[in-house]
């Protein structure tokens, strides 16, 4: 079984935001790098699916220099091949999946599994994209999964409940959290990534569809009130919240 | 309380490789996932996490820098530290379970034991399937180990085994104890097996300090020790001080993650207590106390990374061991005790870990060398002149 799976390199989810002077990206200075945790929950799936059935998992990450960070972390955890393919620019959701899908075509990977969205942009559309390039089935925001005899049995997660789906390999799968409980890269997985090699490949060209023109941040919160500390301001605080902030 | 996102004042980061941040932001996630959560419970029980064990060593955390032919991981030096710091960023006592486990047990086998012994004991220890000790220490002699009286007497089949030991860590959880002892008036070393008619190792009660760990006595009365089971690599007070730095080079780091904690929480602590109807943070007092922390701290941590790639070049001295123990501990209880005092009377609650460091800190300086013999070893080796001798 040939799996790929595609990562992403995300600032730290404590990171607290700072919109750069050009006021349309972020400043990157003294933002700590991760591997998106959806993504890390389709790095299990993938050595899962390799465990039971043999053969390899590639992950594959589109973007800049640093990408190699969270790459190398993906070799640790068990992945047999990495590539990053390379654009130091900024991409929307559509660029990214280009370049991804055309290295895809060519690896022609079985199983290829994304995490449902990166939690930075939070486009939640590169799966999906990928998939319809390639002319394949996809589910997203997966919680189960079962493959058998070229087939995969899904659950995926919908509100109020579960819909469970079947397809056919090959196919594309996004990760949802709950799917598993990603394992941490061993510190011989650690060692024995140094020897794996990254390979770079510029990222295949890709027009540009949708374009920032700002970042802003949410409105500050105001102030709270206080109304009183005895319960004969009880009716005021239900006339409030009923009338003022309309939450019941 | 925010998740820790470490203490880098200097850069420092830039300094390693990127092995070497992946291996500790691995033990960072694994002591915020699995130490942070449960150690508050065992500390109040005065019981070890034993929970932690076989998941310390699927991730690796036992001999890390031994050979991967024995199960290791194979780590350089600086790796090895950083995975230090994260864990006693847990709890002093899990570090230590790690530091005997890599260092007192794993070490003494790899460096001084037959192919048989190493062959045996190395992949289960480095499993953490089984637990070791290192008996050393004695009632009665702490920092003058050689004048030890525990004794093993030749046999034709053997050794008996005679003598106590104390304040052993895992001393009652351990499935194998290296014990030193005198064979013909020379320091020995020998694998006592769990259950081995003769050995007892009670735990010792009432600490107040390393609580989440286990310490005891370790009693042989005619403990019949078979002939292969001593280390065959060497005899002298040589071999268990070799050792000694290989887990002192662990603590010189593991104090910074310590400290580390009670600084990020005396800080995140000072910027959400208000007094006077503005943070405390914001005060000059708190202020110089939360500088000389970062200062601290910082400086540790250079000294540490200097020393790691010393001994990974293989170029360390004993003497710059001790000076790492001894700057990094002393700093690390100091802003323990700032830490506690910015967070006032809630610095005494076990909601926040900095009592707990600062309690545990307190056996740190003296365990593994106190204070005072490191300065001693330093003060002989600046001057030519032992004062202990």
């Amino acid at each position: 079984m040939k799996v790929a799976v595609c990562i992403n390199h995300v600032p730290d989810t404590e990171t607290k935001i700072k919109v750069s002077s050009d006021g349309v990206s972020i400043d990157k200075a003294g933002v700590n790098f991760m591997l998106s945790p959806y993504d890390e929950v389709a790095i299990e799936e993938g050595l899962k699916i390799k465990e039971k059935f043999k053969g390899e998992v590639t992950a594959l990450s589109l973007g800049g220099d640093s990408h190699k960070e969270t790459l190398r972390k993906a070799l640790a955890m068990g992945v047999d091949k990495a590539v990053l393919l390379k654009d130091e620019g900024v991409r929307d959701s559509f660029g990214v999946a280009a370049g991804l899908a055309a290295e895809l075509k060519s690896l022609s990977p079985d199983i290829i599994l994304f995490g449902k969205q990166s939690i930075d942009y939070d486009g939640a559309q590169v799966g999906t994209l990928v998939a319809e390039m390639l002319g394949m089935p996809s589910a997203a925001v997966v919680v189960k999964m079962d493959v058998e005899d070229g087939k995969v049995f899904c659950e995926r997660e919908i509100e109020g409940g579960h819909e469970v789906v079947e397809t056919k390999l090959p196919a594309a799968f996004l990760a949802q959290k709950g799917l598993n409980e990603p394992r941490y890269p061993s510190l011989k997985g650690i060692m024995a990534a140094k020897n794996k090699p990254i390979e770079e490949k510029p990222a295949v060209a890709a027009e540009i569809r949708v374009e920032t023109t700002a970042m802003k941040k949410p409105v500050p919160k105001s102030a709270g009130k206080i109304l009183g500390t005895d319960k004969s301001v009880v009716p005021e605080l239900i006339r409030l919240l009923h009338e003022e902030a309309k939450v019941i | 309380m925010p998740k820790f996102q470490g203490v880098d004042f200097f850069n420092i980061e830039s300094l390693l490789s990127e092995e070497e941040i992946l291996v500790r932001n691995t033990v960072r996630e694994f002591v915020d996932d699995e130490v942070l959560p449960i150690i508050e419970k065992h500390n109040r029980a005065g019981t070890f996490p034993m929970e932690l064990a076989p998941k310390m060593g699927e991730l690796g955390l036992m001999g890390a820098t031994l050979p991967e032919e024995y199960g290791c991981a194979g780590l350089n030096n600086v790796s090895y530290g950083l995975m230090m710091q994260e864990l006693e960023r847990g709890d002093s006592g899990v570090r230590s379970f790690a530091s005997v486990q890599s260092g007192l047990v794993m070490y003494p086998i790899f460096a001084f034991g037959s192919s048989k012994q190493k062959d045996h004991w190395l992949p289960k220890l480095a499993k953490a399937e089984k637990i070791g000790c290192f008996g050393l220490t004695e009632p009665d002699f702490g920092s003058n180990p050689g004048g030890m009286i525990t004794r093993a007497d030749e046999k034709s089949d053997g050794y008996i085994l005679n003598g106590a030991k104390m304040w052993i860590t895992n001393g009652t959880v351990a499935d194998v104890a290296v014990v030193w002892a005198k064979l013909n008036g020379k320091v020995n070393g020998f694998l006592v097996e769990k259950g081995t008619p003769g050995f007892t190792a009670p735990e010792m009660k009432g600490k107040h300090s390393l609580r989440a760990s286990v310490t005891s006595e370790l009693i042989f009365q005619d403990v019949h020790i078979p002939k292969e089971n001593r280390l065959p690599g060497g005899e002298g007070l040589r071999l268990p001080l070799s050792c000694l730095s290989q887990a002192r080079y662990g603590i010189a780091w593991g104090a910074i993650g310590a400290a580390m904690a009670c600084y990020d929480s005396a800080l995140n602590y000072s910027k959400t207590r208000i007094q006077f109807g503005r943070p405390i943070g914001s005060f000059q007092l708190t202020q110089a106390k939360l500088v000389h922390m970062l200062t601290e701290i910082t400086k540790g941590q250079l000294v540490s990374l200097q020393l790691g790639r010393l001994k990974d070049a293989g170029k360390v001295r004993f003497q710059q061991i001790s000076f790492a123990k001894r700057n990094n501990v002393f700093h690390a209880l100091e802003i323990a005790r700032e830490a506690r005092s910015i967070l006032g009377a809630n610095g005494i609650l076990d909601e926040y870990p900095v009592m707990r460091h600062a309690a545990n800190l307190e056996s740190v300086l003296t365990y593994e060398g106190t204070h005072e013999m490191h300065t001693l070893i330093l003060g002989e080796d600046i001057t030519g002149v032992a004062a202990f001798e």
